[in-house]
């Protein structure tokens, strides 16, 4: 049967595809061919921390490292990774349309990824950078590494993640179904859209901001240099009303990826539906009026610490419901464990330490203490890669056969997410002690004291290493040679899974109709 | 160590206890979940159960609001207590950051680099800058700290109760040598801290001698004394040879031009160097920087 994998063939018909779900896959790989750099980075930071004095690297590369080890992870990796990546396959599929509402801008946006990355990655051989992936100035207009291709780069990357949005606003508004009201869509949905929402919003701020940069650096315009009549607090205001927002680029259609899951292996309706979307949008909301916690230290007046604080409190309570909610709706469910499953219950766990330690650090004397230590570093791990990764590795086993036709290896998916599992708390647990021992971040090399938390977690990052070989070698495997798929394998209710599997080039035969409520 | 770390760990325990009781309920209901609700049969029927439920909502809604406030107000308290005014008796020493050590400059005069000396019980006021980029005052122990800004001052206080070495690290990224940006902070008997301020530190040294005390606390954070670079290069034996510098020319370094390199880097760059070096122009007494010379020229 003719499908949207082999409708058309050539490699043209990928680069130049206007279809969303080949368009989708071209995320995948760039999306995973990153992850894979900048987790090699990560490899060599944990094996540099390993021992006391520096043993592989010396601190200017190790600064190079932990730069580009974020720089790759949140621009090229997670950012993209579930709205451009598993957004851009499933969102029509299910509001039940043919495609997003501008195919050939969705085109542009996987193009300015592409390039951004490329512009960004030309740095390297230009020196490399050594700022840290948050560009704080003066430190960023003094150095004298390859700051402006990664700015730039970075700038081009933002244009990819802002149509995105735009477009899943507009598709979403636009082209769902007969009968698919706003209240009948699926929760991943409306984490899109509160996701885009964000990005459509906060990104022009970074895009400014970084061009402000470029300027004062080439044109010694004196914007945040304090040398050249500047204020560098204005440059962290900036940077964090765009970056904190992006947390929530990089956890919202997480979030929503859990909710499928959840619904669909509990094979029971969602509890509390509508709490769950007015949670997604109120954090959409509040994420904008919280970027002071990261300034608490900063110089910046007691008062506006204050007001933060009690903010980013707030945050807290959209995200204790739908915890609450998640858990709720297993309550007398028929629950089955596989691998999609068992990473909805890991990102759990984790989202829940992320969660906890998130809270501690909103309370101002406890985060003056901690802030640039380790402790903040474990936690945003527990967030991203305990959230994020989750999330994206989670959908990516639930939609696999929707997306290739065939069937992953249960047992093999399952093992490599033991390993991550495990490796990941081994990795990053310690590093709460260690944070509030005080060991600071972004060292390359610490005190003797500090030795034994940190060979501990060198060991965890080989174990994560492990598990995402195993995930990934057989999710290839099965790409080519796994056994057929149903259309609907996990017997789940949205209409993604009315479509064959893989879907033909247009999603449905016939335009799906719908009358239920969402995951009746 | 100070009160306000007393109060801050009881804070502390408050917040972790919480989290971890918060935790341990939460993973319990989903593991029993887990268990109790396993799919035995793929054909399984399911009992009706509601998918809402607007009083459990609301609970479950306003108890962590409940927590999440206390919290906030509890932290907000000891902030106060951290910003507030240091006292109008506290002790108040200049601190320096720069690239990549830590300069403290005392009301008499004395200087000190990477080590500051307090005395115990007495409040001490650190009013903090910066010479070149963002750097942060971290006394882990006593669990505070504060970006040290150029072009700005930033204070930080805090009153010692004991005696004692502890560290301080620099917690904002600032280059290369930012995890080797350390000073230890000594809190020491009045009577002890009032004869320390007095003494001359130079005293009875030979120029080499003083030359190498300020070498070690100002300079070691990119030079060797040996030849092996570093972020600069290695200063041993480099007197009285020809030196190549970035555009071809070429120097005997005499001691002008170790003058010059020292007091403004910049204008003449080493080859195969960035220009990182802080110009020590303004900073060095002439009998430091006479001392610096000489004991560059003893490492030959
Ligand atoms: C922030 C790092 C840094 C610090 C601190 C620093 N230097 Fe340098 N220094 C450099 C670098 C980098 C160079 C090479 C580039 C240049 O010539 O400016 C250099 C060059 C020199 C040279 C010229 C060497 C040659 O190859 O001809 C001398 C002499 C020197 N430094 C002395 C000192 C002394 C004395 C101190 C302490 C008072 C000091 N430096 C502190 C980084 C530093
Ligand atoms: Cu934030
Ligand atoms: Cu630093």
């Amino acid at each position: 049967m003719s499908n949207y994998l082999n409708c058309k063939k050539g490699l043209f018909s990928w680069l130049f595809t206007r279809d969303h779900k080949r368009i989708a896959l071209l995320y995948m790989i760039t999306v995973f061919s990153f992850f894979i750099v900048g987790g090699f980075f990560a490899l060599l930071i944990r094996l540099e921390l390993f021992k006391v004095g520096e043993t592989i690297v010396n601190s200017a590369f190790y600064n190079q490292l932990m730069t580009y080890h974020g720089a790759v992870m949140i621009f090229m990796v997670i950012i993209p990774g579930i709205p451009a990546f598993l957004g851009n396959f499933v969102l029509p599929l299910q509001i039940g349309a043919k495609d997003v509402a501008f195919p050939t801008v969705n085109l542009l946006s996987w193009y300015c990824l592409v390039i951004g990355a490329f512009v960004t990655l030309t740095s390297l051989f230009l020196g490399g950078v050594d700022t840290g992936w948050t560009f704080y100035t003066p430190y960023s207009i003094e150095t004298g590494t390859a700051v402006i291709p990664v700015v730039l780069g970075a700038f081009i990357m933002g244009f990819s993640s802002i149509l995105t949005g735009l477009n899943f606003i507009v598709t979403i508004h636009q082209l769902r179904a007969p009968g698919m009201s706003f209240f009948k869509m699926p929760l991943f949905v409306w984490s899109l859209y509160s996701t885009a929402i964000i990005q459509v919003l906060a990104t022009p701020v970074l895009a400014i901001t970084l061009l402000l940069l470029v300027a004062e650096r080439v044109l010694k315009v004196g914007v945040f240099d304090p040398a050249m009549g500047g204020d560098p607090i204005l440059f962290q205001h900036f940077f964090w009303f765009y970056s904190h927002p992006a947390v929530y680029i990089m956890i919202l259609p997480a979030m929503g990826v859990i909710s499928e899951l959840i619904c669909a292996f509990s094979r029971k309706r969602i509890f509390g539906y509508k709490a769950l979307v007015f949670a997604s949008l109120g954090i959409a909301v509040v994420s904008f009026f919280v970027w002071g916690h990261h300034m608490y230290v900063s110089g910046q007046s007691e008062w506006a610490g204050i007001v933060f604080s009690v903010l980013t409190m707030l945050v807290g309570v959209p995200t204790a419901v739908k915890i609450f909610n998640w858990i709720a709706t297993m309550f007398r469910g028929s629950l089955k464990f596989d691998t999609p499953f068992l990473y909805a219950l890991g990102f759990l766990f984790l989202f829940l330490i992320g969660g906890v330690t998130g809270y501690m650090l909103a309370v101002l004397p406890f985060d003056v203490h901690v802030h640039d230590t380790y402790f903040v570093v474990a936690h945003f791990h527990y967030v991203m890669v305990g959230g994020s990764i989750m999330g994206i590795m989670g959908g990516f086993y639930y939609w696999f056969p929707k997306m290739f036709g065939r069937l992953y290896n249960e047992g093999m998916g399952q093992l490599g997410f033991a390993l991550i599992f495990i490796g990941f708390n081994v990795t990053f647990f310690p590093q709460f002690i260690l944070g509030i021992n005080g060991m600071p971040r972004r060292y390359a090399d610490y005190k003797a004291p500090y030795e034994a938390l940190n060979q501990i977690s060198t060991v965890g990052s080989w174990l994560i290493a492990l598990g995402f070989i195993v995930a990934f070698t057989f999710l290839l495997w099965a790409m080519f040679k796994g056994r057929k798929a149903s259309a609907n394998p996990w017997g789940a209710k949205t209409l993604e899974w009315q479509s064959s599997s893989p879907p033909p080039h247009e999603n449905f035969l016939e335009t799906p109709v719908v009358t239920k409520e969402a995951y009746e | 160590m100070t009160d306000y770390v007393a109060r801050l760990e009881k804070l502390e325990h408050f917040l972790i206890g919480i989290s971890f009781l918060v935790c341990v309920l939460i993973v319990i209901v989903f593991v029993y979940f887990s268990f109790r609700y396993k799919r035995k049969r793929d054909d399984e029927k399911l009992e009706e159960s509601s998918h809402h439920n607007t009083i459990l909502e609301f609970t479950w809604s306003f108890i962590p609001f409940v927590i999440f406030m206390g919290s906030f107000v509890w932290g907000w308290i000891l902030y106060s207590d951290f910003r507030r005014e240091a006292p109008r008796d506290s002790l108040e020493i200049h601190v320096y950051g720069q690239k990549w050590n830590w300069e403290f400059v005392y009301k008499n005069g004395r200087k000190t680099s990477n080590e500051l000396f307090v005395p115990v019980k007495r409040s001490v006021k650190l009013i903090m800058t910066s010479r070149d980029v963002i750097h942060s005052f971290y006394i882990p122990t006593f669990k505070i700290k504060q970006d040290v800004l150029p072009g700005l001052y930033t204070s930080l206080w805090f009153k010692a109760n004991r005696k004692g070495r502890f560290e301080v690290f620099c917690t904002e990224f600032c280059g290369t040598g930012h995890s080797t940006m350390g000073a230890k902070l000594k809190v020491m008997s009045l009577e002890d801290w009032n004869n320390w301020l007095k003494t001359d530190p130079y005293k009875n040294l030979s120029l080499v001698e003083v030359g190498q005390k300020v070498f070690q606390g100002r300079c070691t954070a990119c030079h060797n004394s040996t030849k092996e670079k570093l972020i600069g290069p290695g200063l041993a034996g480099i007197y009285n040879t020809q030196r190549e510098l970035e555009g071809g020319m070429t120097l005997l370094a005499d001691e002008n031009y170790l003058r010059e390199s020292i007091l403004n880097p910049s204008a003449k760059i080493s080859k195969g160097y960035a220009n990182q070096m802080t110009p020590f122009a303004g900073l060095l007494s002439e009998e430091e920087l006479s001392g610096l010379i000489e004991y560059i020229k003893s490492l030959n």
